[in-house]
């Protein structure tokens, strides 16, 4: 009863405050004013229920958490589903054959977006070591993306390289860049951090935008090639196809080494280091090794979907590399859930797909993006999917 | 085994250690004690490289490690139970355990001593998959010295182990250290403010009064000495 009172009180609150802009119209040509009192009503009543429903989640949660408190709390819905192998093999097989097969029954415009879904995975499992693992907040992730791109684009352009020959290329050039952006700020923390990051990212940008001896600036790099197979001919439509297979072969080859590495040690001293630095030293644990190692890791990932981006796309320009990619990014990592592998995969195929088959929905996407995340904060903050390590025992 | 001269380290413009020196020989137990503030945990860490000196000369084994990264210090063969026990709370115990051995390649031999230390300590390993914040305190300084123990030191550097212990866990705690030390001739550095615990167990004991070392006798001697008992050892009994 109380929380009806309360809510009533803030519509009232929001009917008196938006009077002016919302009830008041003065039209000056005319020297008239409207009164638009539906608005007003409107205002009333969307506030309170939308102030009613915040009070009954807020409510549901904190029940959620006496419960976990006094170790009652059920698993969690999705947890249950991937603790059950029952379920979890036949899930994992259903989504491997939908990924296996997307190419045969989709048409050209879908391979392409399912393309952009995995490459997305590929950038949010690489972020997902450095901010999900390591909890180093870093908002300058596209720059690594950025030199990937780049780097397979100009050898292209200027030398025709091959893309097989690029990738690995690629990949140690973004680690030797996330070393060298990571050695001067693994002193920082938190704000600082992120704030450093996300001016190396930017910086990245405007010399990609304003060099243009080196990276022909605004204009960008066209005809980058696609990956080649044995030199056979492909049409447009078996070279999509084709794309989709490496980038997925990729993906995997991401899944694969991201949870490999969740599980090791080096992933518990990423761990162990985010919550206790000084009994890390005391164990022996090379704190900065350790954090540069993140950093490159992640940018290797970053470097090698970027070389994949290029030549998917056949044209780069800098504005693809812009903070709002590395916003974007970070979206996919925290909305999934950090450090959770099947939270990221979810995570960029909601960012990735909502937009593109909702066209009216992309207009407004960073606004609900930016709703929907602090919805999460206050509900779910450890993201859709519930981070899971395996627990490890040491065998013989 | 190991040796202090004459060490000044410093928090900022504090000078928090005056021409400290200390002596530990092989196979011993010793003890520094001393007031709150007087500068035990920063011996510690000087030497465990985590505070790092600004002068004077530390000596493990006769090589120097004074500026030495900490994790050099620790693959050498002496590790730290941190003040505080400071366990990492969302890894499991048996996770927390292999945290300690992080250095270390040679699995079978860390199986070992893995079975070594849940020998020493049964409670531990029926809670093996107990995520370590969970644990009671008891069980955390049980496991922080478990951790240490992982790593094989030679020389274990053990800060207050009986913060906030009952006296019955409290004295468990020091029969293991006891059997620590007599059974892999682990050297033992114990920092305590329970002095006269920490003299029972150490053969020798050092006395530390704002940043200096006042005081260095036998354990039998500082148990007697009036001063220590007026100051440590709760009103001369
Ligand atoms: N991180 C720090 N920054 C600044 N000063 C510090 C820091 N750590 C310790 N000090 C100061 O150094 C002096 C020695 O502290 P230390 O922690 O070594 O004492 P202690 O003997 O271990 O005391 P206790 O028995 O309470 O643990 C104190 O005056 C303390 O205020
Ligand atoms: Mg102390």
């Amino acid at each position: 009863m109380g929380e009806i009172l309360k809510s009533l009180k803030a519509a009232i609150w929001f009917m008196f405050l938006t009077f002016p802009i919302m009830v008041i119209k003065v039209n000056p040509i005319e020297d008239t004013v409207v009164w638009r009192w539906m608005n007003m009503a409107y205002i009333g009543v969307g506030v309170f229920f939308l102030s009613f429903l915040w009070r009954f989640m807020l409510a549901r949660r904190n029940q959620g958490k006496k419960a976990e408190e006094s170790g009652k709390a059920r698993m969690p819905i999705g947890q249950r589903i991937a603790e059950e192998p029952k379920i979890k093999y036949p899930a994992i097989a259903l989504v491997g054959a939908f990924a296996l097969t997307i190419p045969f029954w989709a048409d050209m415009y879908n391979t392409n977006i399912m393309t952009n879904v995995l490459i997305y995975v590929m950038l949010g499992l690489g972020l997902n070591i450095v901010v999900g693992l390591a909890g180093l907040l870093d908002l300058g992730y596209v720059a690594f993306y950025a030199v990937g791109a780049y780097s397979y684009a100009l050898l292209n352009h200027h030398f025709g390289a091959n893309f097989w020959v690029v990738l690995p290329m690629a990949g140690f050039l973004g680690a030797a860049f996330g070393v060298a952006l990571g050695f001067p700020v693994l002193r920082l923390r938190g704000d600082y951090l992120a704030i450093v990051t996300l001016g190396f990212g930017e910086i990245i940008r405007l010399v990609l935008e304003n060099w243009n001896e080196f990276s022909m600036g605004p204009s960008g790099i066209a005809n980058i090639d696609r990956p080649p197979f044995f030199g056979i001919k492909m049409d447009l439509f078996q070279k999509t196809d084709f794309m989709y297979y490496v980038v997925l072969a990729l993906a995997i080859l991401t899944i694969i080494a991201v949870t490999r590495l969740k599980n090791s040690r080096i992933g518990r001293a990423w761990i162990a280091l985010r919550e206790d630095e000084i009994a890390c030293q005391a164990m022996g644990v090379d704190r900065t090794k350790t954090k540069l190692m993140a950093f490159a890791l992640g940018a290797t990932w970053a470097s090698m979907a970027g070389v994949v981006f290029a030549a998917k796309s056949t044209f780069i320009n800098p504005p693809s590399f812009s903070f709002w990619e590395s916003v974007l990014i970070l979206v996919i990592v925290v909305m999934g859930g950090m450090g959770s592998v099947v939270g990221v995969i979810l995570g960029a195929s909601i960012i990735v797909l909502l937009p593109e088959y909702f066209r009216e929905f992309s207009e407004y996407r960073m606004i609900l993006f930016g709703g929907a995340m602090v919805l999460m904060m206050v509900f779910r903050p450890t993201g859709i999917v519930t981070a899971m390590r395996q627990k490890y025992t040491i065998h013989k | 085994m190991l040796e202090l001269v004459n060490v000044n380290t410093y928090y900022g413009n504090i000078h928090a250690l005056k021409d400290v020196s200390i002596k530990v020989e092989q196979g011993e137990i010793i003890t520094l004690i001393g007031a709150n503030g007087a500068g035990k945990t920063t011996t510690l860490m000087s030497i465990s490289g985590i505070v790092p000196p600004r002068s004077g000369e530390i000596l493990f084994e006769g090589k120097p490690i004074q500026g030495m990264p900490p994790h050099e210090i620790v693959s050498m063969g002496l590790c730290q139970v941190p003040e505080g026990r400071r366990i990492f709370p969302h890894l499991t115990v048996s996770e927390n355990l292999d945290m300690g051995a992080f250095l270390r390649k040679d699995a079978s031999q860390v199986k070992q001593d893995l079975d070594y230390v849940y020998e020493l300590f049964p409670r531990l390993s029926e809670r093996r998959t107990q995520q370590g914040g969970t644990l009671s305190g008891g069980e955390q300084q049980m496991l922080a010295i478990s951790r240490a123990l992982m790593a094989r030191p030679r020389l274990l550097l053990l800060d207050e182990p009986s913060l906030g212990l009952a006296p019955i866990i409290v004295k468990q705690i020091f029969q293991i250290i006891r059997k620590i030390n007599e059974e892999s001739r682990t050297t033992i550095f114990l920092v305590e403010q329970n002095a006269n615990l920490a003299l029972q167990v150490a053969q020798r004991g050092y006395v530390m009064e704002t940043g200096k070392v006042t005081m260095t006798d036998t354990s039998d001697n500082l148990l007697a000495n009036e001063e220590v008992k007026n100051a440590y050892l709760g009103m001369g009994e």
